[in-house]
């Protein structure tokens, strides 16, 4: 089909979507739509981060949950005491599918308990501080943390409870780190609201409070990267054998200590751009540590992101074991892609997910000779569809103001620049970028249909219009697909799949989607009888 | 019977309890083209989908409306109008169910004055729009459910009172599967009766892959149906825990207002209280047992002699739902085993009374504690050195750390497959229950013994 056939057909399918809306929420809808034309002199803009009108059944979470599920849930040594009823305590509960590997027996590993004040009536009449003190002083005496973090739900905010100043009370009486967040969850328009606000109280709190980190002669840190299905596992391993240091991870199988002493690293990679970037401009600007952008979803991307860390360290042993290393890994994945790729190619996908998944993971597909029809964030804004370009011109609304944006500074003793001004110079005119995104868009076909905050309703149309052979989304959006008799991959748990990540995560991606595409399952759907015009099927046409 | 005394600690930690809004969204979702709508923040939603989805392993849609800073501040009036107009356009649901947040009830919202006006608006197709107050500060996902149950009732039943047959029944039939709710309408067909079962997502939480898309799953009880609850002869609450609070019951409402006389049981879990549950059938239908259930149970009680030597007085720690726990142990108590700790997160101060009650035979051998979480399970777990761990996923980690076999019953199971399938009631759900059991402690035994158990 050409492009302009394509950008034809996606127009109406959009129209057909907007369709079913009242007027008023269709005009508001419509902007989140876009048939993607890139290359275009004027670059075609979307709306995103903006709120979710009212009784649309969104897949967003909340601002509590980016910050105590997402951001610090991975972390296995901060002990985390939701304030507040005990629905909240309870769905955050490991049920993402971050995991850790304490280095020993005898390390913290708090993730497996929640702790929760568990509010009752009386709670929300007379206040909670008097219990939330009680809660976290016991809490400190069983487990011994060197850090507590406390988190508000609804109700907290509107009580009155100051979970800032009852952690600093006990921070002194206890001697632990303790801080609050004031998460609750009617902020901000998604869990992305949470991850700033979780993000600030760290590099408030904790960043730079570490004096030494793991030595080594290349030491990055890496933000974003939250280690799902073991994700951060299979990147400390390839960094382990190119000689990378990583020095922390944000917040993948991470500690406290890593995050104290984060700034102490000589780069700043960032993997998921939109749930962190803005920690890595705070940590350059108070510490010197430069960042960029990177990609270890995709052998090709992580081949990519290697040699780009081995460039900016400018150091030739550093250089010539990535490429050993990418050498032989590669070899891997064309043995693997020889033998999928033949089986799949041609087959097309959507991916409707996270803030930086629904671009990461088209590498792979693509690697897959596999096409994408349409994609979509869930909790994004607008740089992570259209590039870092557009931040200067993205308006600030209300729910956004409400987001505490952090006044840095350069750090008086510990802000040490770690390339020169010649050195910095010299990377530019090799096109080196620092603080780079291009966004997903440029990235996408002509006649993709990019759709922010796709709802199920949308989901539901979109899958009937597109006939995709897999849909990538999460827990929320799998069991309609699957019952329509069309598989889906989840991006949020990998369906207790996974590694992802890295050459051999690649693999991995490859041999278990071609698994869901060529499985025999889809050809049982059909009942014998479909083949004939069936009455049930008409009956139930006729109530619907 | 020895009580543990009420955790000292001030934090839950490791809940063996849900917030009440899930209970309420489980019930509109078991109403015919129900569309639950939780009036506070998304989050509230998206993680009681995610919560539900993943024990069903079904599509589960619930509204929200979305609250922002400002409402949180001001009200939610225009947020709750606004999204009873998006949620109408799209689903075109027959019914509504607003449940509140904790959001929504601190700030002290007036729901029904704001259903009142939006109503006068008239919502296309005009669906039906219920309210129920459910604080999650304010006891669990099990009063969230009896509540809803309840305001549906008094709303739809209220109205218009013509039952479809002169033999009909109402059935409350607690929080239980899918594969029960489905035995349940079973049951209730071989006596006869025609069943008005609330809530029923027998169909919309367990349902066949589909030939093409649906807005709303197909089932749920239906809500001409539901409206003639008052015309029918009587009415069956299951559970006696939540029966003991009359006022908060569904049954109790039926019968002061339409005079529909209310049989208040247990849940039919093992032979006991089966029994009790065909008695009342017996009695509300005028016919005795049909032949097939006089089979299941006959074969209830061979395979129980079958088993009877391999779990006699072994040990079991229930947890769950103050009426599951009930329920099951009054079952244990039967087939010879002792459940040692009872534990629920609930707390509606009956547990002990009524498992003394039930099982008086086993005095001494039970402790009960209500109001409690799995941290105080666990640290009370090793005392008893039980065999066995029954209940819902959560109690996963002291199965494995006292190594002994878990169970799984009731809610919520997310790892495992066929949740929805487990079958507790009726005589079959006990023999189902009851395989279940003994194979898990040969299991044990088998993997533990050198010498191998391989022929039994």
């Amino acid at each position: 089909m050409s492009p302009e056939n394509k950008i034809q057909d996606a127009q109406s399918i959009k129209e057909e979507m907007l369709g079913s809306y009242p007027t008023k929420t269709a005009r508001k809808r419509q902007k989140q739509f876009v048939v993607n034309e890139p290359g275009l002199e004027a670059k075609q803009e979307i709306q995103a981060n903006v709120r979710t009108l009212p009784g649309i059944i969104t897949q967003r979470g909340c601002s509590y949950a980016g910050c105590k599920g997402v951001v610090l849930g991975p972390t296995r040594n901060i002990l985390n005491i939701t304030h507040g009823p005990i629905g909240c305590g309870y769905y955050s509960w490991l049920t993402r599918r971050n995991q850790t590997r304490p280095e020993s027996d005898t390390d913290d590993n708090f993730m497996p308990y929640c702790l929760s004040t568990d509010m009752q009536d009386e709670n929300i009449i007379f206040g909670g501080e008097k219990k939330l003190k009680k809660a976290i002083e016991e809490a400190v005496d069983i487990f011994h943390p060197k850090a507590v973090g406390v988190f508000s739900t609804c109700p907290i905010g509107l009580i009155g409870d100051d979970v800032h100043a009852v952690s600093k009370e006990m921070s002194e009486k206890t001697g632990a780190n303790i801080f609050g967040f004031s998460c609750e969850g009617y902020k901000g328009v998604s869990q992305s609201a949470g991850h700033h606000i979780a993000n600030n109280q760290l590099f408030k709190h904790v960043i730079g409070k570490g004096k030494a980190c793991k030595a080594g002669k290349f030491k990055v840190a890496m933000l974003g990267e939250y280690n799902i299905g073991g994700d951060a596992f299979a990147l400390e391993e390839l960094f382990d054998k190119c000689g990378i240091t990583l020095v922390a991870t944000f917040s993948g199988n991470s500690t406290y200590e890593q995050f104290a002493s984060a700034h102490l690293a000589d780069l700043t990679v960032v993997m998921c751009h939109r749930s962190i970037n803005y920690v890595a401009d705070m940590i350059e600007k108070k510490y010197g540590v430069p960042w960029f952008k990177v990609n270890f979803i995709g052998a090709e991307a992580s081949a990519k992101s290697l040699r780009k860390i081995a460039e900016y360290f400018d150091n030739a042993e550093l250089k010539a074991r990535v490429e050993k290393v990418i050498a032989e890994e590669m070899a891997k994945v064309k043995s693997a892609l020889d033998e999928i790729k033949p089986k799949v190619e041609g087959k097309t996908a959507m991916l409707f997910v996270g803030g930086s998944r629904a671009h990461h993971y088209q590498e792979l597909f693509k690697e897959m000779g596999m096409k994408i029809l349409a994609a979509g964030y869930e909790f994004a804004h607008r740089d992570d569809y259209e590039g870092r370009d557009v931040l200067p011109t993205i308006k600030v609304d209300a729910d956004s103001r409400n987001i505490e944006e952090l006044h840095v500074e350069a750090h008086a003793s510990e802000y040490r620049p770690r390339k020169t001004k010649e050195e910095l110079e010299a990377l530019a005119k090799k096109g080196f970028e620092f603080r780079d995104y291009k966004g997903m868009m440029p990235e996408m076909d002509a006649g993709t249909l990019v759709i922010d905050d796709i709802n199920h309703f949308e989901t539901e149309i979109i899958i009937e219009k597109y006939k995709p052979d897999i849909f990538c989304a999460g827990i929320k959006e799998k069991y309609v697909i699957q019952k329509l008799g069309m598989p889906l991959k989840q991006l949020h748990s990998y369906d207790y799949g996974g590694p992802y990540a890295s050459f051999a995560g690649a693999i991995n991606f490859y041999r278990d989607v071609e698994r869901m595409l060529n499985t025999r399952i889809w050809k049982h759907i059909k009942a014998p009888w479909h083949k004939v015009e069936p009455l049930a099927a008409v009956f139930i046409n006729a109530t619907n | 019977m020895a009580s543990v005394s009420q955790s000292h600690f001030v934090a839950t930690r490791n809940a063996c309890k849900l917030c009440a809004p899930l209970g309420a969204a489980l019930v509109f979702k078991g109403i015919e083209r129900g569309m639950p709508l939780l009036h506070g923040s998304q989050g509230c939603s998206t993680y009681i989908r995610r919560y539900l989805i993943s024990h069903f392993r079904e599509p589960v849609d619930i509204a929200s409306s979305n609250f922002s800073e400002e409402s949180a501040v001001f009200g939610g009036a225009k947020n709750l109008a606004m999204a009873l107009r998006n949620v109408t356009a799209q689903y075109r649901p027959a019914l509504i169910g607003i449940a509140t947040t904790c959001l929504s009830e601190t700030i002290g919202e007036d729901v029904p004055g704001m259903i009142r006006q939006v109503a006068e608006g008239a919502l296309e197709g005009n669906p039906v729009l219920v309210h129920v107050s459910t604080p999650s500060y304010s006891g669990s996902h099990a009063e969230g459910f009896t509540a809803a149950i309840k305001t549906v009732v008094e709303r739809l039943a209220g109205e218009r009172s013509f039952a479809s047959s002169a033999r009909q029944v109402n059935i409350f039939p607690g929080i239980c599967s899918p594969a029960d709710l489905r035995h349940l309408k079973e049951i209730v067909a071989d006596f006869g009766l025609t069943g008005v079962i609330l809530p029923d997502y027998s169909e919309t939480l367990d349902g066949p892959a589909w030939s093409d898309y649906k807005e709303l799953p197909p089932g749920g009880t239906p809500i001409a149906d539901i409206g003639s609850m008052g015309g029918s002869m009587s009415s069956v609450t299951l559970g006696r825990i939540v029966a003991s609070e009359p006022e908060k019951v569904a049954g109790e409402f039926l019968s002061a207002r339409f005079h529909v006389s209310h049989h208040a049981i247990g849940l039919p879990i093992g032979i006991k209280e089966t029994d009790e549950l065909m008695r009342t059938f017996e009695r509300v239908s005028g016919s005795v047992l049909p032949e097939k259930y006089r089979h299941e149970r006959g074969r209830l009680i061979d395979a129980m002699v079958d088993g009877h030597k391999y779990i006699f007085e072994k040990k079991a720690i229930v947890y769950g739902e103050e009426d599951l726990v009930l329920g099951m142990a009054v079952f244990l108590s039967e087939i010879g085993m002792i459940p040692v700790l009872c534990a629920s997160g609930g707390k509606s101060g009956n547990l002990h009374r009524l498992i003394d009650e039930m099982i008086p035979e086993l005095k001494g051998k039970i402790e009960v504690a209500d109001g409690t979480d799995f941290a105080g399970i666990d640290e009370m777990a090793e005392r008893f050195q039980p065999d066995m761990v029954i209940g819902n996923s959560k109690g996963s980690r002291i199965a494995d750390r006292l190594k002994i076999p878990l169970v799984r019953v009731g809610f919520p199971i997310h790892d495992r497959i066929g949740a929805q399938r487990i079958l507790h009631y009726g005589y079959r759900g006990a023999l189902e229950l009851y395989d279940r059991i003994v194979n898990a402690l040969l299991e044990v035994k088998q993997a533990r013994a050198g010498l191998g158990y391989s022929y039994l």
